[in-house]
């Protein structure tokens, strides 16, 4: 076959004749753009100078906050406390170091040409936590033991998120795999793990975990309550993960299974190597929508008492050295989150490019 | 269907037979009084068949015969009931590890191909001689590289199945079997799925493999291949075998009415 030289044609983009097809094709959707058009600039004027124009970013007490636009100081003052609650301020480097860490093994996941990047994010799935779990807590290696119940503001956030999310995975894969098990003993307990888990509001497990679980332990075990509510977030959470996985288990045409089974590999090789890079592949949209509830979810262990970054921003904005900041705070908190799913997403989208690896079987 | 089918039996009528190569060699399949059903539909009765060392089989039949899941029981894709398969020396029972020992010797290619779309062509070769087998990767890259250039994609090697046509991705569900090394090879109407010009690529693919000695069955509606390469023709219906024979019988002389019809359907294109 002749290769052809024949380029398809180029489409001139022209704005003009782009507005005319897309914003006036007809006079409704002329009328529309107009509306629209109207809302977007009487409302994004003030929002702008509420957040920029007339905004305080300068100056270091309270009284320094004039005219009508937000208060930023009110952030940049507490900001230490949003970011690690009561965490003492000389071991704060160690929250720091965990956050260059992490910064370290995710900035490289959006650098295409990052040498090694596959590597760094390996370290931040599997070595992260585990520094983490000395870092913070501190009793080894001579750091100065820091009580959980001082952990707070951002870091809280991230740790339980963080740990929610890499532990409830794992969980959720093997959870989806005994749900379609052949064994009705293991699938029996998977199903009633899922639907049980699964039909209860997160904040209930979150306060029988703080409140009820402690009754039913034998006398002298006892966890922290970030502990047990760590284990109560990932079990919650593994439940969800496990259906979203199973979906992408079910979407595997048998054919694969068999040609798998006709080659010798084993039911784990065959999961491992043939079944779940595949499922997994196909439910990653899924597998980041739960990610991101849990990571906004978190901000429920407000009702068990501990700080996260919402609770830390909730406890200052009624000071009564500061006036009216609330809306502040809460911008501010949402720029957080916003920040760190919208990571999460880009990501995704990023990585079910880089697998696409064509049409399926 | 039956149109590819005639015009693909012209281009291999002309070959000479592929000379057998399963004289005086043991046997290394037998079936013996096998019986299967689905619930309470019996789709296999009674079947009885034994397979040399190096012969080549081709099991026809109409659709609904049974013929595919017959071979499909021979690595126990599908299980039997009652009766016995032994395959090189192995029952097939429930056991897990004979089950395993006997698949590492059984090659498989199927109808719809069923290559792992995220793995690319040269992987999909190496992974069951890798993990299975145990076999140092570069000697498996090695291996089947060689097998990729047998069935003629060699260049093709670092490419996704998704991005090669039918008759390709055929031949190389052809190499990731052989690279196994298997004793037998099974196919299950390994031309049925592929656009008509592609089936010559794969059957000539399966002819050089006849000639080589392999052992094969052969789920297929191409005639021509079956009178070039076929020791024996295993007419199936209503799940039973109906007849057995050297292709230039069963073609020229058939038996039973019930061959004989089917056979006029299928050639009277």
């Amino acid at each position: 076959m002749a290769e052809s030289t024949m380029k398809p044609p180029k489409i001139a983009i022209d704005p003009v004749a782009w507005m005319r097809q897309n914003l006036f094709s007809s006079w409704y959707n002329s009328l529309l753009t107009v509306f629209v058009g109207y809302l977007v600039i009487t409302s994004a004027g003030p929002l702008f100078t509420w957040l920029f124009f007339e905004a305080t970013f300068l100056g270091d007490k309270p009284s320094d906050c004039s005219g009508t636009g937000a208060c930023w100081l009110f952030i940049s003052e507490r900001l230490n406390f949003f970011i690690y609650g009561f965490f003492p301020q000389e071991h704060q480097w160690r929250v720091d170091f965990m956050f260059g860490l992490m910064a370290l093994s995710f900035v490289p996941q959006f650098i295409e040409r990052f040498p090694g990047r596959k590597w760094f994010g390996l370290f931040g799935l599997t070595g992260l936590p585990v520094v983490g779990y000395f870092m913070i807590p501190g009793g080894w290696f001579g750091l100065e033991v820091v009580e959980s119940t001082k952990w707070g503001g951002l870091m809280l956030t991230l740790i339980l998120a963080y740990i929610g999310i890499i532990a409830s995975l794992p969980i959720g894969i093997l959870l989806a795999l005994g749900r379609r098990s052949e064994m009705p003993i293991i699938r029996g307990l998977c199903v009633v793990f899922i639907e049980v888990w699964r039909a209860v509001p997160l904040i209930t497990v979150l306060f029988m975990a703080s409140v009820m679980l402690p009754l039913f332990l034998p006398e002298g075990v006892n966890f922290e309550k970030l502990m047990r509510a760590l284990i109560g977030i990932t079990l919650w959470q593994s439940a969800y993960m496990a259906e979203v996985i199973r979906g992408g288990l079910q979407a595997i045409p048998r054919g694969q299974y068999e040609a798998a089974d006709a080659l010798g590999l084993g039911y784990w090789k065959k999961t491992g190597l043939i079944i779940l890079p595949q499922a997994l592949k196909m439910v990653i949209p899924g597998i980041v929508n739960t990610f991101i509830s849990l990571f906004k979810d978190t901000t429920l262990v407000l009702i068990i008492g501990l700080f996260d970054i919402l609770g830390t921003v909730q406890s200052t904005v009624t000071d009564p050295a500061w006036q009216n900041v609330a809306i502040e705070g809460y911008v501010f908190v949402a720029f957080c989150f916003w920040v760190f799913c919208f990571g999460i997403s880009r990501y995704s989208q990023n990585l079910e490019r880089k697998l696409d690896t064509g049409h399926k079987t | 269907m039956g149109n590819n089918m005639s015009e693909e039996s012209q281009a291999t009528e002309q070959r000479t037979p592929v000379p057998s190569q399963a004289e005086g060699k043991s046997d290394i399949i037998r079936v013996e009084g096998m019986h299967k059903w689905y619930g309470d539909f019996h789709v296999l009765q009674d079947l009885n068949l034994t397979v040399k060392q190096g012969e080549r089989i081709v099991i026809c039949g109409p659709s609904g015969s049974g013929k595919s899941t017959f071979i499909r029981c021979i690595n126990r894709l599908e299980e039997h009931q009652q009766g016995k398969i032994i395959v090189d020396n192995i029952e097939l029972t429930d056991d897990v590890r004979h089950i395993d020992t006997v698949r590492r010797e059984v090659g498989m290619v199927f109808q719809h191909f069923n290559l792992f779309p995220h793995l690319t062509v040269l992987e999909n070769c190496c992974l069951s001689p890798i993990w299975v087998r145990k076999t140092p990767r570069k000697e498996a890259e090695a291996d089947a590289m060689e097998y990729l250039k047998r069935v003629k994609i060699p260049d093709q090697a670092n490419k996704y199945p998704g991005q090669l046509s039918g008759g390709q991705q055929q031949r190389v569900a052809i190499a990731r079997a052989l690279c196994m090394k298997p004793k037998i090879m099974l196919f299950d109407e390994p031309t049925s799925a592929l656009d008509p010009e592609m089936i010559k690529e794969v059957l000539d693919v399966m002819i050089e493999l006849a000639g080589s000695g392999m052992t094969m069955l052969c789920v297929t509606h191409e005639m021509g291949f079956a009178k070039t390469v076929a020791d024996r023709v295993i007419f199936m219906d209503g799940g039973e075998i109906v007849e057995e024979a050297p292709p230039h019988e069963f073609f020229t002389n058939p038996q039973e009415p019930r061959t004989q019809s089917f056979l006029k359907q299928i050639l009277q294109h």
